[in-house]
């Protein structure tokens, strides 16, 4: 068994150590708006926080976690996850969805590190999410908004 | 008033017998109200027709045959009905709906057949309605595909809400005592003169013990208080917090999980395979070889077939899966490339004996007596869908039924070929369709879900879940064709236009004969051409090919609005007065292409950009799905002679747009993937193995390189066109003409690569 502290909460998974993050998150533990797009850190659907840094969950052992601190989609929270999803919700920024959670992540992360990101900012910190419903216009649109309320 | 009589009478047999056959004597959109069975229902709650019901909570169910792939069918689908039942938008409450013919797409199909957009003879009248009865009939042509699910569902919604609206009004003047006429509705309640007031929730018993109505009518655009609002998505809440299912996310009790690996060449499949080395590895239950599959619905080709590890976790499948080895059967691809397809296609142009598929005068001899000819030929690859979500399908196989989690695109067909498979009842089959993370048309296809139910056999009756990996998905689609064109035309003395040839070679999509949708988009373009030939001659090769957005028009638009340009050019027109001049007194289009032109500044320098680089445009424009679409592109060139596109005007006459929201989320979204495939979109083959297989080298367009978009919307009220497709055709041909604007190069090839 390995401790792990997932959303707040300190767990224990039986999952061998070379599971990457991101099964353990979405099949051991049921939480599964963690997503598998590429398997090989290209895409960022599977982003989730370590301490609060994005890491790519599909490349990410179990064995590296440690005890460092997991965040999941569904357990995003504060005063950035919250200005986000209401900006997200105001400009409808999803299509299908599925590379939504990453995204999120990815942005709560660059508005914990950066208050008032530039375009340029942005697209540094988001190119590593791909979707593939083109949402992109929407997602820097929405950051700018969410960091306006902040 | 007979006609009355007569629907009473089928009702009453509806309760008698519990099933129902709509006469053909009703208006076809009324043939599409009632369901075969009736629906079910929880506690408290009844249904009014097949398409809603209605709680004691006053909450209302909207009935989804459509998938929601991110085109927000699902909110526009639900306004459709809302708006004629007068309910609270906070209401709607949303169910896949079951398989019966009416939620079968007539649309999709009907849209098929060949007549010309603008055609309104009794010919396509007769077609159209004899198509409609036709597949009303059919079983399992639900299906979500062709930008069609708001104008397949357009009336029937709609129907459904007025006609739910007139019961919950009878029921209450029943119940009152009072006409019905001085009952007026709103926000989920009925209201009278008097003050009196009931939700829907306190009247739906009564109003589900009345007769349907004969007749309900609808209210005119004018009333609209919900249809061409840019009402919010209802999945917007449930997509950011991780609580959307999709098909990967389903976890029924006691789920397995597979994890497989195709024969790399295409075709190909399994001779022998030895796992013992997998076998030994913690939570593996079994290791199989799964046959090649079909994907069905006129794709073209094989899924190669595989091996596939069963276990108790996705990542012990996927680690086992690594330790097995395999013998294989390269089977007729072997030693293909996609080159020399590519050759093929363009040694096949002699349009001598290509079937034509547009004759007007004869082109052929306005050509030899022009003053002056020109002729260009184009290429486009393969291409992947490489949707979000990979390929993946979770199926349990246990007491003679099968039930199935799986994001299709076409749960009536997946039904029945699951029940084929399985040699059991179609009624044994249940498909659930969750959120699809992505379709593009590659979700029509069932090959993966014929590999899950075959796995299903193996697993004792337990639920599994294959799942691709990006590798997989990648090297084992059925991939939007190669297509290779020929395109000439003749001026004559003054520079006029005389003559436009056209053929193309390549894969034919879609069933043979009526519905070859191949020529779409290229012989049926809005100019009057004085004279005109188009036509296509079938090359299919080994490489699997199916539907991807836009399917014929995303060449065939390339093609036509390419060659446009280059005929402007030719003549020494602008190419926004040359198509003006071509469209004769066709108002759609001249209005769409004006305002692209007004908006995007085209009788204006294109300024340089903030950096001083020089920028240029171009326009392009496209009917499909019924939608026009003009984009003008402005782009400069960045370092190492990368095309930066800057700014994309898309202006799209959609008809009524229903949610001018979600209209334009489409034409983004459209726009980005197109210009995915224009800057990168590439699927090659060589040694018959596709050679892309992730991100890295099948590269979509990132943030970082994404344009400014600004979408406009031509004020219709006329009946909805599709929205989800029309986008795309237009981009590639904007980008190449914008690109020829500001280097004087012609690019014929997709991707456009400058280097």
């Amino acid at each position: 068994m390995t401790k792990l502290t997932v959303n707040g909460k300190a767990i224990e998974v039986a999952a061998e150590a070379d599971t990457p993050l991101l099964w353990v998150l979405r099949a051991e533990l049921k939480l599964t708006g963690t997503k598998f797009g590429c398997g090989m850190a290209l895409c960022g659907a599977c982003t989730v926080h370590l301490d609060g840094q994005p890491v790519r969950s599909c490349v990410t052992p179990l064995s590296a976690v440690g005890a460092r601190a997991v965040t999941s989609i569904e357990g995003l929270a504060g005063a950035q996850a919250q200005a986000l999803r209401q900006a997200w919700t105001e400009i409808d920024v999803v299509q299908c969805g599925y590379c939504q959670s990453g995204q999120l992540m990815s942005a709560c992360a660059l508005l914990q590190s950066n208050r008032r990101p530039s375009d340029a900012e942005i697209d540094a910190a988001m190119s590593g999410n791909i979707c593939r419903c083109g949402t992109y216009p929407r997602i820097r649109l929405a950051i700018h908004t969410a960091a306006g309320k902040l | 008033m007979p006609s009355l009589k007569r629907r009473h009478f089928i009702l009453g047999a509806l309760s008698a017998a519990g099933a129902l056959v709509v006469g053909w004597s009703a208006a076809p959109a009324r043939q599409r109200l009632l369901t075969g069975a009736a629906l079910a229902v929880v506690p408290g709650q009844v249904a009014l027709n097949g398409w809603v019901k209605v709680a004691a909570d006053n909450s209302v169910t909207v009935m989804m045959s459509q998938a929601e792939m991110g085109q927000g069918a699902h909110t526009g689908l639900a306004m459709l009905l809302a708006e004629e039942m007068d309910l609270a938008w906070e209401q709607v409450r949303l169910e896949q709906s079951g398989d019966d013919g009416i939620y079968n797409n007539q649309s999709m199909i009907v849209d098929a057949l060949p007549f010309a957009p603008e055609d309104q003879g009794m010919a396509k009248r007769a077609a159209t309605h004899l198509a409609g009865k036709i597949i009303r009939e059919l079983p399992g042509m639900q299906g979500t595909g062709g930008s069609s699910s708001i104008k397949d569902q357009w009336l029937p919604l709609r129907q459904a809400g007025a006609s739910a609206r007139a019961m919950l009004i009878a029921a209450a003047a029943k119940q009152w005592q009072v006409e019905p006429a001085q009952c007026r509705t709103i926000d989920g309640h009925v209201l009278h003169a008097s003050g009196r007031r009931a939700s829907y929730g306190e009247l739906a018993a009564g109003a589900a013990r009345l007769a349907l109505p004969a007749s309900a009518p609808l209210k005119k655009a004018a009333d609209f208080t919900l249809i061409g609002k840019p009402v919010r998505r209802l999945d917007n809440a449930a997509k950011l917090d991780g609580s959307a299912a999709y098909g990967i996310d389903a976890l029924p009790d006691g789920l397995l999980y597979a994890s497989i690996q195709m024969c790399p060449t295409l075709g190909g499949k399994v001779l022998r395979f030895d796992a013992a080395a997998a076998r030994k590895l913690p939570g593996v239950r079994k290791v199989v070889a799964v046959a090649p599959m079909a994907g069905g619905l006129g794709t073209v080709g094989l899924t190669s077939g595989g091996v596939a590890v069963i276990a108790d976790t996705p990542y012990q499948a996927q680690r086992a899966l690594r330790l097995v080895t395999v013998e294989w059967e390269h089977g007729a691809a072997a030693g293909l490339s996609s080159a020399a397809v590519m050759d093929t296609l363009v040694n096949s142009l002699e349009d001598g004996d290509a079937k034509p598929h547009q004759r007007r005068g004869d082109a052929t001899a306005a050509l030899a007596s022009a003053a002056r000819v020109i002729e260009a030929e184009y290429r486009v690859p393969f291409l992947a869908h490489a949707a979000m979500e990979p390929m993946n399908c979770t199926a349990q196989f246990t007491n003679g039924g099968a039930t199935l989690w799986v994001g299709t695109q076409a749960a009536g067909i997946t039904r029945r070929a699951v029940a084929g498979a399985l040699g059991i009842d179609t009624e044994k089959v249940t498909v659930h369709v969750p959120f699809l993370g992505g379709g593009f048309g590659r979700r029509y296809m069932n090959d993966c879900v014929l590999q899950a139910v075959a796995l299903s056999r193996e697993t004792g009756g337990r639920p599994v879940q294959l799942l691709w990996s990006r590798e997989q998905d990648m090297a084992h689609d059925f991939y939007r064709p190669a297509y290779a064109a020929r395109y000439r035309a003749g001026f004559d003395a003054q520079g006029r236009l005389t003559a436009w040839l056209a053929v193309s070679a390549g894969s034919s999509l879609g069933a043979p004969g009526m519905l070859d949708g191949t020529v779409q988009g290229a012989a049926d373009t809005p100019y009057l051409f004085p004279a005109v030939r188009v036509s296509h001659r079938t090359v299919d090769s080994p490489v699997p090919v199916g539907f991807w957005r836009s399917v014929a028009h995303s060449q065939n638009a390339f093609f036509t609005e390419s060659f446009i340009d280059e005929c402007a050019a030719a003549a020494g027109r602008d190419p926004v007065a040359l198509r003006a001049g071509l469209l004769g007194h066709d108002a759609r289009h001249l209005r769409v292409l004006r305002r692209a032109a007004e908006l995007s500044g085209w009788d204006q320098p294109t300024p340089p950009g903030p950096d001083g680089a020089r920028h240029a445009r171009g326009i392009a424009m496209h009917r499909s799905f019924g939608s026009i679409v003009a984009h003008v592109v402005e782009l400069s060139i960045g370092v190492a002679d990368q095309i930066a596109v800057r700014r994309v005007v898309c202006v799209i006459d959609c008809g009524q747009a229903v949610n001018p929201n979600l209209v334009r989320q489409q034409m983004e979204s459209a726009i980005v993937f197109g210009l995915s495939a224009a800057l990168h979109g590439e699927i090659t083959v060589a040694g018959g193995q596709v050679q892309q297989s992730n991100f890295h080298d099948y590269a979509p367009l990132r943030i970082d390189r994404c344009p400014r978009i600004e979408v406009d919307i031509i004020d219709s009220d006329a009946h909805p066109g599709g929205v989800g497709e029309s986008g795309t055709p237009p981009i590639a041909p904007a980008l190449a003409n914008a690109l020829f604007a500001l280097t004087g190069r012609r690019l014929r090839t997709l991707p456009l690569k400058l280097a």
